[in-house]
């Protein structure tokens, strides 16, 4: 069976952890659990998992600490975390937001409030995760700042900056960072079966593009394993990214 | 020894229009429902309510009741979007202070410790700086060793409260409360930042069975900042109360997908009695 456009993404995700040592792993939705997941089980075996509510578990559910939300903060301001969340918009500089669309007083279209991404971004390394690649998400100016951005904390000075960290943004097309000069967006990797103006077609702002797009890399047959035997034996993650991507290619 | 128990009635009765109402709990989870309830049953409105928002804040903003929310989100966690709180909000009705989830907590720490703000790194260089109504940066005295940097940072407004309403699993009649699931939340926190504090709970137990029920950490209340104790079986219903119960995931997606008139009609238009009775009717219904 040939890997699967979820299973990249999977792929992609697990690597925003890869190196970070002894950290909690906070990911926020369906394919960036599977991922945070699957790199516990392979290459980051130091990762801190949680079961989504109080307590700290290994791979198995197995219970090996205690972490309520008044002590999963003190993690983020400690920094001992990476989180991948969500974005119903992001820019160039990787400001990112959830709380409305539209006016402050008066929203179109009321989302979930800025929940902890202005201490996220702020305090440990905030990765995001969007499984539909659009120019409606990527967008020239977010219409509210909720997770921070390189040009947004630079400005607000050292003490915003200090620990400020966006290692990367993955979709269900592409890996983006922003190891650019400018810190602005990068496209660092298409996932096969991709071509880099697909990428550029989907993106509402100018993203820098290298001369050379390496694709995404390819999963070990141990990570292919233990994505469709253990992790996720439902395929529930075909759900979130369609096989062949979002147009049955 | 003050034998503080009351009706939720009574409770809410000692509240009043215009007042800054916290509630506690976490989204959909350990929500002080029946005093919400009660709530709904008197006629106080313009309300100022802090909450980490869930169907409280739904309910209420249905209902017309709230004239300023304090939050850092609203939802009913396996419904990532609270209807009835999205309605108000993109109508218009409903006045937002919007802050981070840190910035909550050390806002109820400022007010529990009875301090004017706190400093926080969380909000810079956020929008919540420029939509926070007032929100102010505090420099730090003292320079970083390394950098000689004197940072700045947010400081977080104590959130003072007129009353707090938080659900317990068991408390006794003087206001010493317990919760026996994995999370306190930050009910403590609430009761401390107020001026007065009902709790309801699962069971009223004799104050020598609390220790029966869990370790000593599982007591998070003290009785210095209780006012009242409720007894209010269920009284989390529909958010979850473990070990007592899980969340009605039924129940709350009706809630979610019944317009609030049709819903406050069936469910609300009684005491707490026929609430119940009428969540058990429509389980049954729901049963073949």
């Amino acid at each position: 069976m040939r890997t699967t456009r979820a299973e990249y993404c999977v792929i992609a995700c697990a690597e925003a952890w890869r190196g970070d040592g002894e950290v909690l792993a906070s990911p926020m939705g369906l394919i960036p659990s599977i991922a945070a997941r699957l790199a516990r089980r392979t290459f980051s075996p130091d990762l801190l998992l949680t079961d989504g509510e109080a307590m700290l578990v290994g791979p198995d559910g197995t219970p090996e600490g205690w972490l309520p939300y008044r002590r999963h903060l003190t993690a983020v301001t400690g920094g001992r975390r990476h989180v991948m969340m969500g974005a119903s918009q992001i820019d160039r500089f990787g400001n990112q937001n959830i709380s409305r669309i539209g006016d402050w007083e008066r929203p179109a279209r009321q989302l979930l409030g800025v929940r902890g991404a202005p201490v996220n971004t702020l305090n440990n390394a905030t990765s995001y995760w969007i499984p539909k690649h659009s120019p409606r998400v990527f967008v020239e100016r977010v219409d509210m700042v909720c997770g921070v951005g390189y040009d947004r904390a630079a400005a607000a000075g050292p003490s915003a900056a200090r620990f400020h960290r966006l290692p990367r943004v993955v979709t269900d097309l592409a890996v983006l960072d922003f190891a650019t000069p400018d810190r602005s967006m990068r496209l660092a990797s298409v996932h096969p079966g991709v071509t880099v103006d697909e990428v550029r077609a989907a993106t509402g702002f100018a993203l820098t593009v290298p001369d050379e797009v390496p694709s995404t890399r390819e999963p070990t047959d141990r990570e292919l394993e233990l994505i469709r035997e253990v992790i996720d034996p439902t395929g529930a993650r075909d759900r979130e990214v369609p096989p062949a991507g979002r147009d049955g290619r | 020894m003050t034998d503080k128990t009351m009706s939720a009635d009574q409770a809410v009765a000692r509240l009043e229009s215009g007042m800054t109402l916290g509630i506690g709990g976490w989204g959909a989870r350990r929500k002080p429902m029946a005093l919400v309830r009660a709530l709904l049953r008197t006629a106080v409105t313009d309300l100022t309510v802090v909450s980490y928002g869930g169907p409280d804040v739904g309910l209420l903003a249905a209902a017309g009741r709230i004239r300023k929310l304090v939050t850092a989100f609203v939802t009913l966690d396996s419904i990532p979007l609270e209807p009835h709180y999205r309605a108000a909000r993109e109508s218009g009705a409903i006045e937002l202070t919007e802050v981070d989830e840190a910035m909550f907590m050390w806002g109820l720490h400022a007010a529990a410790n009875r301090l004017p703000f706190l400093p926080v790194r969380a909000g810079l260089g956020s929008d919540v700086l420029r939509v926070g109504r007032g929100l102010r940066t505090v420099t730090s005295p003292y320079a970083d060793p390394s950098t000689g940097v004197r940072e700045e940072f947010v400081a977080m407004p104590a959130l003072r409260l007129d009353a707090a309403l938080v659900h317990m699993n068991r408390a006794d009649r003087l206001g010493n409360g317990q919760y026996l699931g994995p999370d306190p939340y930050f009910d403590d926190l609430f009761c401390e930042a107020a001026d007065a504090a009902y709790v309801s709970c699962e069971r009223i137990v004799d104050t020598a069975d609390l220790i029966k029920e869990g370790a000593p950490q599982t007591l998070l209340l003290q009785r210095s900042s209780v006012t009242g104790v409720v007894e209010t079986p269920n009284g989390a219903h529909f958010t979850s109360c473990v070990p007592d119960y899980g969340r009605d995931e039924a129940f709350q997606k009706l809630y979610a997908t019944t317009g609030h008139a049709e819903f406050a009609e069936r469910f609300l238009s009684g005491d707490e009695h026929a609430y119940q009775r009428a969540v058990q009717a429509w389980q049954k219904e729901g049963t073949p």
